[in-house]
């Protein structure tokens, strides 16, 4: 081979996704090495929207963190708060209402059906479909509507209490719940019509973007994307917490590993939570929805605690070190999308760029719970 | 002093024509917006104007006071010429386009080549416009653009030399003059001259679809991979008129479907040929476009390429095959 073509073998060029680019769903920032439209190398680059939240939980109470949680996964804030609250709870021996516990069943899976619906509108817009994304959002109205009416607010939720939640739901959250329980039941369909089976989304999905398990278990990635590559883990199943135990459901797992996989994993995963929020509103214990006496000032005893929940988009981890004050000592969050982001370099490798940002879309990135 | 009716003839119809692509470009925009907005359970545009009928001369407007950015780095003339190379072409193929019996500009015999020897330089626009940015997704962009006109010029000029075969003539009036009668006499539906027709009516206006960068083949912008591939560094009006050529090459695209397959002014049962029956067919030919854009996800680049290299192609090329043969036989 002479030295010119040599020098033209590996002719890339480096391409700059972002912070500020369509796909990428906030500030996340891909730096791609090209070789025409094929990635030769993936880098994502983070910090853009960088809050330092756990430091931020080393200078106030126990109690005053709670906002923060809301904060970092803003679309499926509840859990966040969820992981939080039963990290402290179970260290510093707070008993939890049963009511409460339901309730937070209620609306936890509420809000994570809302999360798949954002990110079923936002995947097919990335694939270049409009109009889905318009009809996911009126789904998911209805459910901001009924979260809005028992916690105050319509996003970065801080509704769970040390002991229980801040406000009990009514009769006409319940029945609410049920009408939208059956509406998107009737929906559902129209989904897999519209998209599911659409000939253009089946050749883009299909095949495309393989994530193996091996891959997964080396980066630590959880949720719908563990689950698409044949990984049967689901905490609240695997690990029950609050009182996931007492609820008949199946966890979705798919062997193929390509974004299909993903996809039908958080299709399914709706029906699943629709299941579970059915059951609980039939088995809705009376009493009270908080634990009477929970000191004002929590004071969980010296030690080091861990807690994970499942997110929708997979496992949050809280690690608490108590020096006995009422303030954390350390604070340690393991989010869920920081490792399933971290396969993108390695599984994007020799993709087509559109594919590539199929890829990323189906991973569910949510910036802000990244950088923290 | 009188004027030679010859030269008013030529200034009317230059009026004319550039008014009718000009108003079609603008409220084409306004049929996608609220089309777009009815598909999605949304209203569309309606604080501008009854209707949001004056939403156009306002984003007119906006684009119109923004200011002219050339960007460092950039070729300037062809940053400048390149918008215009889109608009200027779509403009001039509505020269030969007849729209009824008497309404067409320049009734010649050749009108047929003219508009795909112009529209092919539309190609060239978007290509100069995206190399001239400096920038990697424009030339990404300018990458895929050519490559996907140059798969799908193939099977829609096979397609159409098909139809000159069956009608013997490329003057678009003697073309419609030929489909006379009702429906059953359109090119769409001859299927003595080949059985075929209608499938070479789909390969038409999936083509079409394609060369003028209609989704789901909107490789050239594909806003989510690309940004706005070839119009990335485009600012105001630059972006507005490659824009306005995009719309009235869509319109191009429907007369040419409505002359070639649909019979032009042709009443579908024989009434009152005129002027509206072809207004009628090419907005519904668009009405469609602007459907499909709506409801589909974007294809890849290469299932783009394999659909017409593997498929369109092939059949295109069978088909003209046969019509020759059953134009020899029968």
């Amino acid at each position: 081979m002479s030295a010119f073509a040599q020098s033209q073998t590996n002719e890339t060029f480096v391409l700059n996704l972002g912070p500020q680019h369509p796909a990428t769903h906030g500030v996340l920032r891909v730096k791609l090495v090209m070789d025409g439209e094929y990635v030769v190398e993936a880098e994502p680059v983070l910090g853009y929207i960088h809050r330092m939240h756990e430091k931020m939980g080393e200078n106030r109470t126990w109690a005053q963190f709670l906002p923060n949680t809301g904060r970092m996964d803003y679309l499926h804030a509840l859990a966040f708060n969820h992981g939080y609250v039963t990290a402290v709870e179970r260290a510093a021996g707070i008993e939890v209402a049963e009511r409460a516990e339901y309730i937070r069943v209620i609306t936890n899976e509420l809000n994570r059906i809302s999360s798949h619906l954002l990110w079923f509108g936002a995947f097919v817009l990335d694939l270049g479909g409009f109009s889905p994304l318009l009809y996911a959002f009126d789904d998911r109205e209805h459910i901001l509507d009924l979260l809005e009416s028992v916690t105050g607010s319509r996003l970065t939720y801080c509704y769970y209490r040390f002991g229980g939640v801040y406000n009990d739901i009514d009769d006409g959250f319940l029945a609410g719940t049920t009408a939208f329980i059956k509406r998107l039941r009737d929906r559902m369909p129209m989904y897999h019509n519209l998209v599911t089976k659409n000939i253009i989304m089946m050749k883009r999905l299909e095949g495309i973007g393989p994530v193996s398990a091996e891959m997964c278990r080396k980066y630590g990635a959880t949720g719908p994307v563990a689950r698409g590559s044949g990984i049967d883990f689901d905490l609240r199943k695997h690990e029950p917490y609050s009182v996931y135990s007492e609820f008949d459901f199946e966890v979705p797992v798919y062997t193929e590993c390509d974004s299909m996989a993903r996809y039908m994993v958080r299709m399914d995963e709706i029906e699943q939570s629709m299941r579970i929020i059915e059951q609980a509103v039939a088995k809705l214990p009376d009493g009270p929805f908080m634990t009477p006496k929970v000191s004002k000032i929590v004071k969980p005893p010296k030690g080091d605690y861990y807690n994970a929940v499942e997110t929708a988009r997979g496992s949050f981890g809280i690690r608490l070190v108590s020096d006995g004050t009422n303030t954390p000592y350390r604070l340690k969050l393991r989010s869920p999308t920081f490792s399933n982001l971290s396969l993108f370099g390695e599984a994007s490798r020799g993709m087509l760029l559109p594919d590539a940002l199929a890829l990323m879309g189906s991973l569910d990135l949510v910036i802000p719970e990244i950088d923290r | 002093m009188s004027l030679d009716p010859e030269v008013v003839r030529v200034l009317a119809f230059l009026v004319g024509v550039i008014a009718f692509a000009a108003l079609n470009a603008a409220y084409l925009v306004w049929l996608e917006r609220k089309e777009a907005g009815h598909i999605q359970r949304r209203i569309g545009p309606k604080e501008v104007g009854p209707f949001g009928l004056l939403q156009p001369l306002a984003d007119g407007a906006k684009l119109m006071t923004k200011q002219l950015i050339v960007p460092d780095g950039v070729d300037p003339v062809l940053f400048k010429i390149a918008p215009i190379m889109v608009m200027v072409p779509a403009i001039m193929s509505f020269v030969t386009i007849p729209f009824s019996d008497t309404l067409v500009a320049r009734n010649i015999d050749i009108g047929l080549l003219v508009i795909f020897a112009f529209a092919s330089v539309n190609v060239l626009g978007l290509l100069l416009g995206a190399w001239g940015s400096r920038n990697k997704y424009a030339i990404i962009s300018a990458a895929r653009v050519v490559s996907q006109n140059v798969a799908y010029e193939i099977p829609m000029l096979v397609t159409v030399v098909t139809l000159v075969m069956i009608t013997g003539t490329m003057n678009l009036h003697e073309i419609v003059m030929s489909q006379q009668g009702g429906f059953w006499n359109w090119n769409i539906l001859r299927l003595n001259a080949s059985p075929l027709m209608p499938i070479s009516f789909l390969i038409f206006f999936v083509c079409m679809l394609a060369e003028t960068n209609r989704a789901p083949f909107d490789m050239a912008e594909a806003e989510s991979e690309l940004i706005a591939g070839a119009f990335t560094e485009y600012p105001g009006m630059g972006f507005g008129v490659f824009f306005m050529g995009e719309y009235a090459n869509i319109v191009i695209g429907a007369c040419l479907a409505t002359i070639l397959f649909l019979g032009g002014w042709q009443c579908p049962f024989g009434l009152y040929p005129g002027v509206h029956w072809f207004l009628i067919k090419i907005y519904a030919i668009i009405f469609t476009v602007i459907w499909i854009r709506w409801t589909f996800p974007r294809t890849t680049f290469y299932s783009l390429l394999n659909l017409s290299w593997k498929i369109l192609i092939p059949i295109s090329f069978f088909n003209l095959i046969l019509t020759s043969a059953m134009l020899k036989v029968f």
